[in-house]
């Protein structure tokens, strides 16, 4: 009885694995700080994957099927326990995620290399992942805050600012952004007055405003969340009379900041991963057509990773977890015909016939040697209570 | 007065004596509800601090109510008009909890320490309970202006250097403070229920024997007790913000400020709040500034001029209790409420 029932189960599963789509991980943060954000990115993933399946070009035909995980973005257990599920129960091809550049460690670290499964992430921005021992399993599209801080420096410098106090969630991004940014800061002869970390989720962050304004400097940075520390601190700046202008990053751009504080805020600038090239344009025009909502934060970014994972495995011509690995570099780089978003089909077409591509989709990526992206950022000020762009570097 | 010696004035008033002012009065008036419990009921009611946290959710939720349907209080917050919703809802919760859980440990006489185990498994049922209803997000519910003075226009008012800022919640803190306090203290020593109350905390058998009821006292003490939490609660939340979590995290200062001030005597735990909150305040507060409005420009720091980091901030009160227990255990105050 018991060699039957194994017989059978072994008998189905080669079966399944005959004929079998693609399943595609999306492990990203449905509950937690990000919860808000995430929708949007994942719609813009799962809108690649249906582009593909739709083209009938992928495999001779086959499916590319989503399989979804919650990351929570900061409960490393839950995360990897999600990812083991996905990779040994579900046995999803590769990874698109995880979001939050913590989990998105720990997961790598402990769940996806050690088995042999290529992780995407569209959002781990620490600087961290850059030197993560991942036997080139990991990659992102978003670009590293090692450049944001860069970025923001050049745009702070510009700004004729020379002295700064800079406040950070202390975490992984924000450690890491703080710390690149003060490099680059210092490099190009800027002091920064005090570096000091905040908690999230406090009730009252007045002792901490205290503590920058003592340094008697203008300006004020804050790496944190839009939802959480970094407007509290805002807030209490505000509030003490201690701050009026801020310099922020990517996880302080959101409306619930103006909602919040207001035509306070006119004056400070901020950075966010985007562009405005055309390939950024069609990719709304394509999202919008989907009912998404293509110029939220790393939506792009949140395509561009599924768009990499299936187009390796087209380039591969299986959907092995290795052969996947073996090709994320090749599509996503010159030398080829350039795809930009909306363009799987034709990518597929051009793959199947043994052609070269170089994957540019919605946000121009380019992945250097360790699988990190480069690409652009917008320079945002608040203008009468609205964040414009006003540059990209 | 030089303008030097001003303009450290106010930059001290600003970080460090009208915040510490402003969350003392917070921590006194939990500190009261604590200590009335403890001088009456003889118990440490650990949840205290959820108690406020319940309050002051139904004050938010009666708050969203009145703004939906546009009744506002002008330049007031609107939260103030729903406080006795909060205050009746918490109080309908305390004794619930009393006849449910306290009173079977009451009857039993049971030691204090069973009781106040018990007081932390209302703790988690009440923190349970707010989580679900209202969720453990931060939630907004201030409205109307928003400062009294502010920093801006203190300067160009004035034409220091340093601006002072107060805020609406602030004032409207420390004047609720003292009305609710000067109430408590009229009640205790003037009303027959009071007197009940103070007979019954100074010898229970002996206010029996004089014909106290005690159902009446134990039914007052949790009244008074739970509209002392919902007001310092709505208040807290008005003046910082609301996450059900962060109440859990004042029941330390609160009982620093109860044990501080000398536990079971209201007016140490109102001195003790402000101890507690001006030491947490004015420790963690760098002085590099106001140094160097003072001293001559050969002797001003170089670094913060700061005695303990932000992050210890919770340490303070844990150290003064501490402190307190090593060398004068009764407290600042010592004896029954008086």
């Amino acid at each position: 009885m018991r060699r039957s029932l194994l017989a059978s189960a072994a008998l189905a599963m080669m079966a399944s694995a005959a004929h079998a789509d693609m399943k595609v991980g999306v492990l990203m943060g449905f509950t937690g700080p990000i919860e808000s954000l995430v929708p949007n990115i994942v719609a813009a993933a799962e809108l690649a994957m249906k582009e593909a399946t739709e083209s009938g070009a992928f495999l001779g035909g086959k499916k590319v099927i989503p399989v979804r995980g919650d990351s929570t973005c900061v409960d490393a257990a839950a995360a990897q326990a999600a990812a083991e599920r996905l990779i040994t129960s579900d046995r999803v091809a590769a990874i698109m995620g995880a979001d939050c550049s913590g989990v998105s460690i720990a997961v790598a670290n402990n769940v996806a290399v050690p088995n042999g499964v290529v992780m995407v992430s569209p959002t781990a921005t620490s600087p961290a992942i850059t030197t993560l021992n991942d036997r080139g399993y990991f990659f992102r599209t978003c670009p590293s805050d090692a450049r944001q801080g860069e970025v923001l420096a050049m745009v702070v410098t510009a700004r004729g600012i020379k002295e700064i106090a800079v406040t950070y969630t202390n975490n992984d991004y924000g450690k890491g952004l703080a710390d690149s940014f003060s490099n680059a800061f210092e490099a190009a002869g800027g002091k920064v007055a005090l570096s000091a970390a905040h908690e999230d989720g406090k009730a009252d962050y007045a002792a901490e405003v205290g503590a920058l304004a003592a340094t008697g400097v203008e300006h004020l940075a804050v790496f944190g969340y839009v939802d959480k520390g970094g407007k509290g601190i805002i807030q209490a700046s505000l509030d003490a009379g201690a701050f009026d202008r801020f310099i922020l990053a990517d996880g302080m751009v959101g409306e619930s900041l103006i909602q919040a504080i207001g035509e306070a805020l006119d004056g400070s600038v901020a950075t966010a991963p985007g562009s405005d090239s055309p390939n950024a344009k069609k990719f709304i025009a394509a999202a919008e057509k989907a009912g998404i909502k293509g110029d939220s934060p790393f939506a792009g970014e949140g395509y561009d990773a599924a768009a990499l994972i299936i187009l390796a495995a087209q380039a591969a011509g299986s959907t092995d977890r290795a052969a996947i690995q073996s090709k994320i570099l090749e599509v996503s780089n010159a030398p080829g015909e350039r795809i930009g978003p909306a363009e799987l089909g034709k990518a597929l077409e051009l793959l199947a016939a043994g052609k070269a591509i170089n994957y540019q989709g919605a946000t121009d990526v380019e992945l250097n040697g360790v699988g990190d992206s480069s690409s652009p950022y917008k320079e945002y000020e608040v203008r009468e209570g609205k964040f414009t762009v006003v540059r990209i570097h | 007065m030089p303008v030097d010696l001003v303009n450290a004035l106010v930059l001290l008033a600003n970080f460090v004596v009208v915040p510490a002012i402003a969350y003392g009065s917070q921590i006194a008036l939990g500190a009261l509800g604590v200590t009335l419990v403890y001088g009456i009921l003889r118990f440490a009611n650990f949840s205290h601090g959820d108690l406020m946290a319940f309050g002051t959710m139904v004050v938010i939720l009666a708050t969203w109510q009145l703004q939906s349907r546009g009744v506002s209080l002008g330049l007031l917050p609107t939260a103030l008009l729903a406080l006795p919703a909060g205050a009746a809802a918490t109080i309908i919760v305390s004794l619930a909890a009393d006849r449910t859980v306290f009173r079977f440990y009451r009857l039993k006489r049971s030691a204090p320490m069973v009781m106040s185990i018990a007081s932390v498994g209302v703790m988690f049922v009440l923190n349970g309970v707010v989580r679900i209803i209202i969720g453990p997000d931060d939630r907004s519910f201030s409205d109307g202006a928003r400062y009294l003075i502010n920093a801006r226009e203190f300067r160009s008012l004035t034409g220091l250097e340093e601006g002072l800022s107060v805020r609406v919640s602030q004032a409207l803190t420390v004047a609720v403070a003292v009305v609710a306090v000067s109430a408590l203290f009229w009640f205790l020593q003037r009303t027959r229920a009071g007197k009940a109350m103070r007979a019954y905390s100074d010898n229970e058998d002996l206010a029996l024997l004089s014909g106290v009821e005690p159902d009446r006292v134990v039914r007052m003490t949790w009244i008074i007790a739970a509209s002392l939490a919902a007001t310092a609660g709505t208040l807290y939340g008005l003046d910082k913000s609301f996450q059900p979590f962060t109440y859990l995290q004042l029941l330390l200062p609160m009982f620093a400020a109860a044990i501080v001030g000398g536990i079971g005597q209201p007016l140490g735990a109102i001195a003790g709040g402000f101890l507690v909150a001006f030491s947490e305040i004015a420790l963690t507060y760098p002085y590099r500034k106001f140094l160097r409005y003072l001293l001559p420009e050969e002797l001003h720091p170089d670094g913060l001029a700061q005695l303990l980091s932000t992050d210890y901030k919770l340490s303070v009160s844990f150290v003064i209790l501490v402190v307190v227990l090593l060398w004068r255990p009764t407290g600042l105050f010592r004896g029954r409420i008086a």
